[in-house]
């Protein structure tokens, strides 16, 4: 073997070595993270007897049962509390991303008095978590009386969401060469064109990302829905999941078929959003 | 159509002032280049005339009318980016029609306009591709051809060459030579490039430290420059700049002379020293000669030369060709 080939060769299997503890830290993660999705949705699928006698274990002939998604069907009314869960999720999304954006935009394209101190206030909320405020949120909806309504998720929602969405999004704004804003002045685009028309398209990635980090909390809160809004008519799923858990008899069965079917219409939304962020439109747009 | 006109224009960021009082009047169908070192304010200013910036103070006029307040699109002027800036997410077509579309031109007008402009610049193969699948020059041909159909009284370019390689960039001055044959219009071009700024202009202004150092045709500026920057910035390779006590001339700080106007001797020159570099280009043969107080003198010489380093000459200037400069830099004349 000449000098070149061992070099060559030690080289290759040092990158291997690396490969396979890279790959090992992450399928670990991997394990850790999937695991009580796993047994959630496993144990979803089997009798209460063979939850507790091995929980770990596939259901199989024997223990297979859907008396959990049955009960869930049958008690309370689930399609209703999915309805509020979604409409929750997608309009405080939607207003997360449209204000956003557009408070990004403005702090990252204009240059206007107390521009970074007004970036610094909006950034705030990023370190101050809102449940903080819950008596005061509270008693102000009750004086509004939103109190038992979804405006008032919605509202406390987009709130919770927007410090960090604006401060991802106007640091990518940050990145979108002023030239071509620039091309698009001269070709006559309105600000609101060039938000719309321009940005936007160029900073999809960026608006997946914060939907994706926005989604998940608003789809999972148990707090807010809880102290706002725990009327029946109101209630959203995770909310509508804890009927089954009772001071002294917890129905395990129906909480978790509730929780798997609870996991679907957020995964869909993942899906859509997950594809955005592998896309990159701008490679071309300047050299 | 298309006549500018600059009174007096200042702009400060901050501070910072980078234009300090700009005057200047293009003609209709002029090509005008603004050259100058970086920083020394030459795109902002071409920024201003787009109505990209604002000015601080001054005025603008285009075709006798007073623009400051009109928005860019209103100034009837298109400009071409250094970075290209095409609409990443749009087809050749699209980027083309993209203002047209905007200022509400019929479709079938468009169209034609779109194709008159891809035709010229040979860009009709690629109309259906996206920027991203377009190389360097052809990028840049439709950044041209966004600025062509609309049909403009006043082009910008803002170093629109400096992102292509050296070859290309060639190709590229011929063809916007040719197009402002063309299309008559009148060009408003920012370079730093002394070269670009020689071969294309009609009329070239010479920016440094927000100031014009001077404004004429190149020949202007070569044969006699207003001052040392000028002398110093138009020509290549560089002007030669003697204290003017080692020539002992004493009614000059500091005597300017072009390498191409020294002829090497082996003794009896202005000034005498040891060859330090010698670049052969074919063409041409750059000799530098190190002449102790002198400083470091280059000479252009045509054709081939086989001057050895460290070898002793002597220079001889062309009288007719010598520059006087006084303390502050500007030309003595007579």
């Amino acid at each position: 073997m000449t000098t070149s080939q061992s070099i060559s060769a030690s080289m290759l299997s040092s990158k291997t070595a690396r490969a396979v503890a890279a790959h090992a830290i992450l399928i670990t993660y991997t394990i850790i993270a999937l695991f009580p999705v796993v047994v959630i949705v496993i144990n979803s699928f089997k009798s209460r007897n063979a939850i507790f006698r091995s929980p770990l274990s596939l259901p199989d002939s024997e223990s297979f049962s859907l008396v959990g998604y049955e009960t869930v069907i049958k008690q309370g009314d689930f399609v209703l509390y999915f309805q509020n869960s979604l409409t929750v999720t997608i309009v405080s999304l939607t207003m997360v991303l449209l204000f956003g954006a557009m408070a990004a935009f403005a702090l990252a394209e204009y240059r206007f008095r107390l521009n970074l101190l007004t970036g610094l206030y909006l950034a705030l909320g990023i370190m101050i978590p809102i449940r903080l405020g819950t008596v005061a949120i509270l008693q102000m909806m009750v004086a509004s009386g939103l109190v038992n309504t979804l405006t008032a998720l919605i509202l406390v929602y987009t709130a919770q969401g927007l410090p960090l969405a604006i401060f991802i999004l106007s640091e990518f704004m940050q990145g979108i060469s002023d030239d071509l804003k620039n091309a698009g002045r001269i070709d006559g685009l309105s600000e609101y064109r060039i938000f719309v028309r321009l940005v936007l398209p160029l900073i999809r990635p960026a608006m997946a990302t914060v939907a994706v980090f926005t989604m998940i909390p608003i789809w999972n809160d148990l707090w807010f829905p809880l102290i706002l809004a725990p009327a029946e008519e109101v209630k959203t799923v995770t909310l509508g999941a804890q009927v089954f858990i009772g001071q002294f008899v917890t129905n395990w069965n129906a909480v978790l078929a509730s929780l798997s079917l609870a996991i679907v219409p957020v995964l869909i939304l993942y899906l859509i959003f997950s594809k955005q962020l592998i896309k990159g439109i701008t490679s071309g747009a300047v050299k | 159509m298309g006549s500018l006109s600059l009174k007096n224009i200042h702009k400060s960021f901050g501070d910072v002032e980078v234009l300090k009082g700009i005057n200047l009047e293009v003609e209709d169908g002029e090509f005008v280049i603004f050259v100058g070192p970086s920083g020394c304010g030459k795109s902002t200013l071409l920024r201003i005339i787009a109505g990209l910036e604002n000015e601080t103070s001054g005025t603008i006029e285009i075709d006798g009318e007073m623009v400051n307040a009109q928005p860019p699109t209103k100034r009837g002027i298109s400009m071409v980016f250094q970075t290209y800036a095409l609409y990443p997410h749009l087809t050749v077509r699209g980027n083309m029609s993209l203002g047209l579309k905007q200022a509400k031109i019929p479709a079938e007008k468009i169209k034609t306009q779109v194709e008159q402009a891809s035709s010229m610049l040979a860009l009709d193969e690629y109309l259906d591709r996206r920027p991203a699948e377009l190389s360097g020059g052809q990028r840049q041909r439709v950044a041209i051809g966004r600025a062509i159909v609309r049909k403009p009284d006043l082009f910008l370019f803002d170093e629109p060459l400096s992102n292509l390689d050296a070859a290309l960039r060639v190709n590229t001055r011929l063809e916007i030579a040719a197009l402002h044959r063309q299309l008559s219009a009148t060009m408003i071009y920012v370079t730093h490039d002394q070269v670009e700024a020689m071969t294309l202009a009609d009329r070239i202004v010479v920016l440094h430290d927000g100031y014009v150092e001077q404004v004429g045709t190149p020949m202007e500026l070569y044969n006699s420059p207003a001052n040392n920057f000028v002398a110093g910035f138009i020509g290549s390779p560089q002007m030669n700049f003697v204290p003017a006590h080692v020539l002992g001339d004493d009614k000059s700080t500091t005597v300017g002379i072009r390498p191409e106007h020294i002829v090497l001797s082996d003794d009896d020159g202005d000034v005498s020293g040891t060859v330090s570099h010698v670049e052969r280009l074919g063409g041409d043969t750059n000799v530098y000669l190190d002449c102790g107080e002198a400083g470091l003198v280059s000479i252009r010489l045509f054709g081939e030369h086989y001057y050895e380093v460290d070898a002793k000459l002597s220079a001889k200037f062309d009288p007719a060709r010598v520059y006087r400069f006084d303390q502050n830099g500007d030309t003595i004349t007579g």
